[in-house]
């Protein structure tokens, strides 16, 4: 079993969603979140008062899925989510031991 | 055939009026045989009086419902309409101690007007202040009181003043927002009710006050809804507080965004639509003279958003929606001593030209100076109040508005040259009583309660440290 994380354009969110259940991903969890990488950021003016907001709107998007569909995942979020300019998000992956399901303590794979 | 017809209704007609009157003229006679002239006489006096009676009636049906309706938008300017514009300007954690600041206004000048503000505002005393005679309400009946408002009863008239002693201390919480305790707010804007708005609308507006123009004050100041009464005195009690409290932990550095413009959007919209009722409702009845206010206002509104909006799409390239309401409240603060004065193409001028000078007040000078004015009460109400009292005795037409007498020059423009020293005077006498009142008062309240919250409290906000509670909460 292998954790995505996408950090992503919130414009991007819908796209991704879709081509994520197209390729059979069960489940994911979706949060609003600010942050940034090398992108910069940009100024906002309140009653002449400049203010530089470097920390902007992104979707952080979480699924586990099994190892066979990983790949399949990856690609379906880059390409979905990609435009090719500065600030298109990443993508994290990582190992997981274990899953439960809580209604019925399914365990592992079987629990996604 | 068409002749025939014709004749035919013509005799129907006839018949109709002369018979009627017949019979009319018979009953009379027969219930009062000796002297049908004088008894037509005397029954057509009792319908004059009749009528007069029912006209008198209708048209305090008329000009009280208006000023109903106005006492109820003036109160909708302060909540929800002041409260969502200055608690949209706000961070988060301060919502709900700037929104509650406004409302507790609401309850607190209330019962303070009845109990002794309305008298000293308004009852008969000297030139600068009222007497107690109008304490409790004592006196304060339905029936009008001629010296005010002929038409309305005197507690419409004490209810639609009320209103404006709410706002009033208000506003000037934009000055000191996310940094005052509330108890002390609650002592320091009781005292400024008393001390400084009391005396000030008695001025204006009360019976003998030295600047009324209507009542034959010394220095007859033009304002019709409260240019220097309102917004002079919260606005430079804005600055003044804004000083003498010092800055926010962190101003300048640390950014202090508006947490919500949406908020701030829909408060300056109900402003805008209750100072319908402010301005037009000033004229006190709903007559002519309530329509050349009404007009005004929306005018000078309107301008002043397309002043403040050009100059800031200029000077920052683009033209905000902050920007856009501001310039709104800016034109309906300088037009408010003019409305009622001024033609609709003077209202123009006005709320350009304050649309302008309120954007650079707020933008270039309060930086020049570096003081806290935390929403601009003083760059918005101050300085607009003085700018729209002094344009008032400029722009004032006695077309408009004759009141030194028909066709006598009211304003500049008609070359009465002395009623802009008036002007001035008048706004000279509101920076100075606000100045020297609430500089007192603060000293008074920072001493026995302390005016500032603590720095951890400034810090975790006014919702938790004042009030306990939170304006947002995620969790559920």
């Amino acid at each position: 079993m292998q954790k995505i994380e996408a950090v992503i354009q919130p414009s991007k969110l819908d796209a991704v969603k879709d081509a994520l259940v197209e390729i059979g991903a069960e489940g994911m969890t979706i949060t609003e979140a600010r942050g940034h990488g090398r992108q910069k950021g940009h100024t906002e003016f309140y009653r002449g008062r400049e203010y530089s907001v470097d920390l902007l709107p992104k979707v952080k998007l979480e699924l586990v899925v099994k190892d066979e569909l990983l790949d399949k995942a990856i690609t379906a979020i880059t390409t979905a989510a990609r435009t090719g300019t500065i600030g298109d998000g990443k993508i994290f992956i990582s190992k997981i031991d274990d899953a439960i399901r809580i209604r019925n303590d399914e365990r592992g794979e079987f629990a996604l | 055939m068409r002749i025939r017809v014709v004749k035919v209704f013509l005799a129907f007609l006839f018949t109709l009026i002369f018979g009627g009157s017949v019979l009319c003229g018979s009953t009379a006679m027969a219930q009062l045989p000796s002297s049908p002239q004088t008894d037509r006489i005397a029954a057509l006096e009792k319908r004059a009086d009749e009528n007069a009676t029912a006209i008198a009636a209708a048209q305090t049906a008329g000009d009280n419902g208006w000023m109903l309706v106005s006492a109820a938008l003036v109160l909708m300017m302060s909540g929800p309409g002041l409260a969502l514009f200055y608690g949209g300007l706000v961070r988060k954690k301060n919502i709900l101690g700037t929104m509650m600041q406004t409302f507790a206004m609401m309850a607190v000048i209330t019962i303070l007007w009845a109990i002794l503000t309305y008298s000293l505002a308004f009852s008969s005393g000297n030139a600068f202040i009222g007497g107690l005679h109008n304490m409790f309400l004592h006196g304060v009946g339905l029936a009008p009181d001629p010296a005010y408002a002929a038409t309305i009863p005197l507690q419409t008239f004490m209810v639609y003043q009320m209103m404006f002693a709410i706002i009033t201390p208000a506003l000037i919480t934009g000055a000191f927002a996310e940094r005052m305790k509330f108890s002390a707010m609650l002592v320091y804007l009781t005292l400024w009710s008393i001390i400084i708005y009391s005396p000030m609308a008695h001025m204006v507006w009360g019976k003998g006050g030295l600047l009324n123009a209507t009542a034959g004050g010394r220095f007859a100041c033009l304002d019709f809804a409260g240019g220097t009464v309102v917004h002079v005195t919260s606005g430079v009690s804005a600055l003044v507080t804004a000083l003498y409290l010092g800055k926010r932990i962190g101003y300048p550095k640390v950014p202090m965004p508006p947490h919500s413009v949406v908020l701030s959007f829909v408060g300056a919209c109900m402003l805008w639509v209750g100072w319908f009722g402010f301005n037009a409702g000033s004229a006190l009845s709903a007559g002519t003279l309530a329509t050349s206010a009404f007009v005004a206002t929306q005018f000078g509104a309107a301008a002043a958003v397309i002043g403040w909006t050009v100059a800031e799409w200029i000077r920052q390239g683009k033209p905000s929606a902050l920007g856009a309401i501001s310039g709104a409240v800016a034109g309906l603060v300088a037009i408010t001593p003019a409305a009622g004065f001024v033609s609709p193409m003077s209202a123009i001028w006005i709320g350009l030209i304050a649309g302008v000078f309120c954007y650079l007040m707020v933008v270039k000078v309060k930086s020049w100076f570096g003081y806290d004015d935390s929403l601009d009460a003083f760059g918005v109400h101050g300085a607009g109040g003085t700018l729209g009292a002094l344009l008032t005795g400029i722009f004032a037409n006695s077309a408009i508005n004759p009141i030194f007498g028909a066709g006598k020059a009211t304003g500049l423009l008609e070359g009465n040259w002395r009623q802009l020293l008036h002007q001035a005077f008048g706004v000279g006498l509101a920076w100075t009583i606000s100045i020297v009142g609430t500089l007192i008062i603060l000293f008074i309240v920072d001493k026995t309660i302390g005016l500032r919250v603590s720095e951890e409290d400034e810090r975790i906000g006014l919702d938790l440290s004042q009030h306990g509670e939170e304006g947002y909460d995620w969790a559920h």
